[in-house]
């Protein structure tokens, strides 16, 4: 059981290098925030990459900031908003969900395990914005993919695989993210009191006009009454005309409020961060699936398990703390899925993340393939083996 | 172009496949054997080189489909799948021991669905296709390659198309949402769908940008957005490369991200004005067509920006579009851009790097000193906005020579790309033309690691050989792990 700190690419690879040719497998660490995120590994060393962390480059015009992967997001989100600039993913802090203490996440984190905000909607996921990566793969040899521009289509494009692969292919040094202007101003349209339908309804209603919803959510239990929410940003002017126009259109929804922009920023950084399920130790789920699909499927879900729950991308995500079932509600929640859409395990004891599929059981063909990717970056499955699956 | 060589007892046997492979596919003319209906295939949008493929398929259905690549798979007969054909490297050039997979007759568009935003399209749907079938409800498909009325849907998910929107509204990649597709064994496999996340590994990412390499793409979920309620447009002059390139800088600096952030230089705009008269200046020296497009509240305010931005850059003609009439001419000019230069060349070169926009007066004044050296003339039309360059050298394919000069100029360009901190291909893709240079991006270690996730998709390197990869490794070969120094035990390193 030991520690490793490679203070360097070279001692990285000798690292990598021996632990392939000696088959023991590594558990990835840089801040340590998502620890307790994923399949739990129990592997027989830890590889710690703090010493990757740093911003090298940032060209706010070139709307491109290169980073060490270890480097914290708090400090990568304090130099963009220097510039008025920000990662438009929406990275989510998830600690106390996961209740972890660690100081911040990291880059390298969040694009290991692709997370994105609410506003995942309009600009796209962590896998979106990674333009290049540098890594050592599981046979511990240094490669690069994608680079330093936004649009690049020389290669295979390795920087999506990598993002989301929850660090089993390849331990990142450094990542290239596109970043985008932060918006002027932020105003959410509040409506009130809406069931599952109809504000998924009403979501869609906010999402199909040209008022460019940067936001979509569903909170059946905020302050006792549900509340839907839908978040336009931009230059002031636009925003003033467009949150007034969405809720003169949204009316046959009920009458809708207004929220400025302190307490909007408020609202969504509580969505982003789940933090209505956050507190508890009930097992938490992020289910993605078709938006229109969701209120049938919380039905479904409501009638087997005691649950609570919102909903974001709007609909398209939903969010459910169980309570008191023996798989977490693995079972119910699965089937009520019925492979349309992908659940995943957020928070949960040790022993029930062993226990349960962590991530949507994949179908045997694409499982088989999946092996073979990883197998052609890591051979000897020593890289955060089990942490996405038990095989690899 | 060095291809593989041609296997001859494949070609010998060209009329036994075909009847094979005549069992597979249910319509009569599936199979094209004939030399004359085989010509028609060719070339690609790269025309400069050509090849007679062994046969052509044209399967109806994915079982189809499954049925003809299992075989391909079983007897070891090369694949090149091929879309509209439209491809500029080269990306469907046929192998002549090998045969064309079309998808022609995947035309159809299988589900519309606004309420999730998205289109369920067979892949040899074109582009402007899935927009046309949605645009009476106001949405679109927003990725827009200027080969949009003939490039099929699968084609782009293959090279990852772009367009002149990719700054705000993304590449392919950021709008497709599942594919169906098969592997070169027969297997079908469904990556992705009308949900956002999948967990696993993002091999839909993969697929889209794999340039035929990894599977064969057979239905296509893509995201479909409202269309922007107003678009306005300035068309902006100024007196260098140098203004214009710090006005792009400028307003993004800003925190602007326009719809359209288009620049051509001198020798671009003459060819495009006098072609179709959309009253460009004539007396200056770069030419910037800035759309911004949203609600009419938002694209009246920056529109005033942009303009206070132009003229601190030094700006010495402003238009602003007063309706979709004038903004669409502002367009017409630069969508002309490749015919305008084909009237002044007999044959032009088209190159495709993206640099970081802040060197675009440096690869400018590259390219006036290889024009010099080459004696061949170049017009640049350049998406500004994310740094895709757009070099059109001018030359004529009769005179001895001109071809492979020409050739040499566009690597000269994108090693200097590269150089400068960009990259070889922004939406072009790599194929057979700029397979050689990505050494010059790449190192060993980098492209043998791409390859060996070819090898997990297809071990034996059946689908679309010669693309792509400078050099080709056996699967065995690089999956081998080269224990260093006989290597065992952990290296004497800070343990805590």
């Amino acid at each position: 059981m030991s520690r490793y700190r490679p203070a360097d690419e070279k001692q990285l690879i000798e690292i990598v290098a021996a632990a392939a040719a000696g088959e023991e497998a590594l558990e990835i660490v840089a801040g340590g925030s998502k620890r307790n995120l994923g399949r739990p590994p129990q592997l027989p060393h830890t590889l710690d990459v703090a010493a990757f962390a740093g911003v090298r480059q940032y060209e706010p015009e070139e709307l491109v900031l290169t980073a060490g992967a270890a480097t914290p997001l708090s400090e990568i989100e304090s130099a963009l908003a220097a510039k008025r600039q920000m990662l438009a993913f929406e990275p989510a802090d998830w600690r106390t969900l996961l209740g972890s203490t660690a100081a911040s996440p990291t880059l390298g984190g969040v694009v290991a395990c692709n997370l994105s905000g609410p506003r995942r909607i309009r600009q796209g996921a962590a896998r979106d914005h990674v333009l290049g990566v540098a890594a050592v793969s599981g046979r511990g040899e240094a490669f690069k993919a994608g680079g330093r521009v936004v649009k690049n289509v020389t290669g295979y494009d390795l920087c999506k695989l990598l993002a989301g692969s929850y660090g089993t292919l390849a331990v990142m040094t450094e990542i290239s993210v596109k970043v985008l202007p932060a918006p002027e101003a932020t105003r959410t349209v509040a409506l009130a009191g809406l069931d599952d339908a109809r504000a998924v309804a009403a979501m869609t209603h906010g999402l199909n006009s040209p008022h460019e919803l940067s936001g979509a959510a569903h909170l059946p239990k905020a302050d006792g009454r549900a509340q839907t929410i839908l978040r336009v940003e931009g230059p002031v002017p636009s925003v003033e005309a467009r949150s007034q126009a969405l809720r003169d259109e949204l009316k046959p929804f009920g009458a809708a409020e207004i929220v400025g922009d302190a307490e909007s920023i408020e609202l969504w950084a509580a969505v982003r961060d789940a933090q209505p399920l956050a507190v508890g130790e009930r097992a938490v789920w992020r289910v993605s699936l078709a938006p229109t699909a969701s209120p049938a499927f919380l039905g479904a879900v409501r009638a087997a398990l005691d649950v609570e729950y919102f909903l974001d991308w709007g609909g398209g995500l939903v969010w459910l703390a169980v309570q008191g079932a023996d798989d977490g509600g693995a079972g119910p929640i699965r089937a009520a899925l019925g492979g349309q859409g992908h659940a995943t395990l957020i928070r949960a004891s040790a022993a029930l993340r062993a226990a349960v599929p962590v991530f949507e059981p994949l179908p045997s063909a694409l499982a088989a393939l999946s092996a073979r990717v990883k197998d052609g970056f890591d051979p000897k499955r020593i890289l955060n083996r089990g942490r996405l699956y038990p095989e690899f | 172009m060095l291809m593989p060589e041609p296997d001859a007892a494949v070609i010998a046997r060209r009329s036994a496949i075909a009847a094979d492979l005549r069992r597979f596919c249910a319509a009569p003319d599936a199979v094209i054997e004939s030399e004359d209906e085989r010509r028609v295939y060719e070339s690609d949008g790269l025309t400069a080189y050509r090849a007679r493929p062994l046969l052509v398929v044209l399967p109806s259905t994915t079982e189809e489909v499954s049925r003809v690549l299992a075989y391909c798979h079983k007897t070891g007969l090369k694949v090149v799948p091929r879309g509209a054909g439209t491809s500029l490297s080269g990306g469907s050039l046929p192998l002549e021991d090998g045969i064309i997979l079309g998808l022609s007759k995947f035309n159809r568009i299988l589900e519309i669905d606004y309420d999730n935003r998205c289109a369920v399209v067979q892949p040899g749907v074109t582009n402007l296709g899935i927009t046309a079938a949605v645009q009476h409800a106001g949405f679109y498909y927003a990725p827009d390659p200027s080969s949009q009325i003939a490039c099929s849907i699968g084609g782009n998910v293959a090279e990852n198309s772009g367009g002149v929107h990719c700054l705000k509204y993304g590449l392919t990649t950021n709008n497709v949402l599942g594919i169906e597709t098969v592997l070169i064994d027969g297997t079908v496999l469904r990556l992705g769908g009308k949900h956002l996340d999948s967990g696993g590994y993002d091999l839909l990412g993969v697929m889209v940008g794999s340039e035929g390499l990894l599977g064969v793409v057979t239905e296509v979920t893509v995201r479909l957005l409202r269309k922007p309620s107003t678009a306005r447009a300035l068309l902006i002059g100024f007196p260098s490369n140098e203004s214009a390139g710090a006005c792009v800088a400028a307003i993004i600096g800003a925190g602007i991200i326009p719809g359209g952030m288009e620049m051509m230089d001198k020798p671009a705009i003459h060819a495009v004005e006098d072609f179709v008269h959309a009253g460009y200046p004539l007396d200056v020296e770069a030419l910037l067509i800035v759309e911004l497009d949203g609600p009419p509240a938002e694209v009246d305010h920056l529109i005033g920006r942009v303009e206070q931005i132009a003229k601190q850059c030094g700006s010495v003609s402003v238009r602003i579009s007063s309706s979709d009439e004038e903004r669409l001419t502002f367009w017409a000019g630069r969508k002309a851009a490749f015919p305008a230069v084909g009237r002044i060349s007999p044959d032009y070169y088209c190159v495709d790097p993206t640099i970081p926009r802040a060197k675009l007066p440096d690869i400018l004044k590259y390219m006036a000193e290889l024009s010099r050296k080459y004696g061949l003339r170049v017009a640049n039309v350049f998406h500004a906005g994310d740094g895709n360059l757009h070099p059109l050298i001018l030359y004529d394919a009769n005179e001895p020579g001109e071809l492979e000069r020409t050739e040499q100029f566009g690597a000269d360009i994108m090693r200097y790309s590269v150089e400068i901190g960009g990259c070889l291909t922004g939406e072009h893709g790599v194929g057979v033309e700029k397979r050689d240079l990505m050494g010059s991006m790449f190192s060993d270690a980098d492209l043998q690691q791409q390859q060996r996730l070819k090898c997990a998709f297809d071990p034996g390197g059946l689908l679309n050989p010669g693309k792509v990869f400078p050099q080709l490794h056996r699967c065995a070969e690089l999956g081998r792990l080269h224990v260093h120094r006989g290597q065992v035990r952990f290296p004497d390193l800070p343990r805590f």
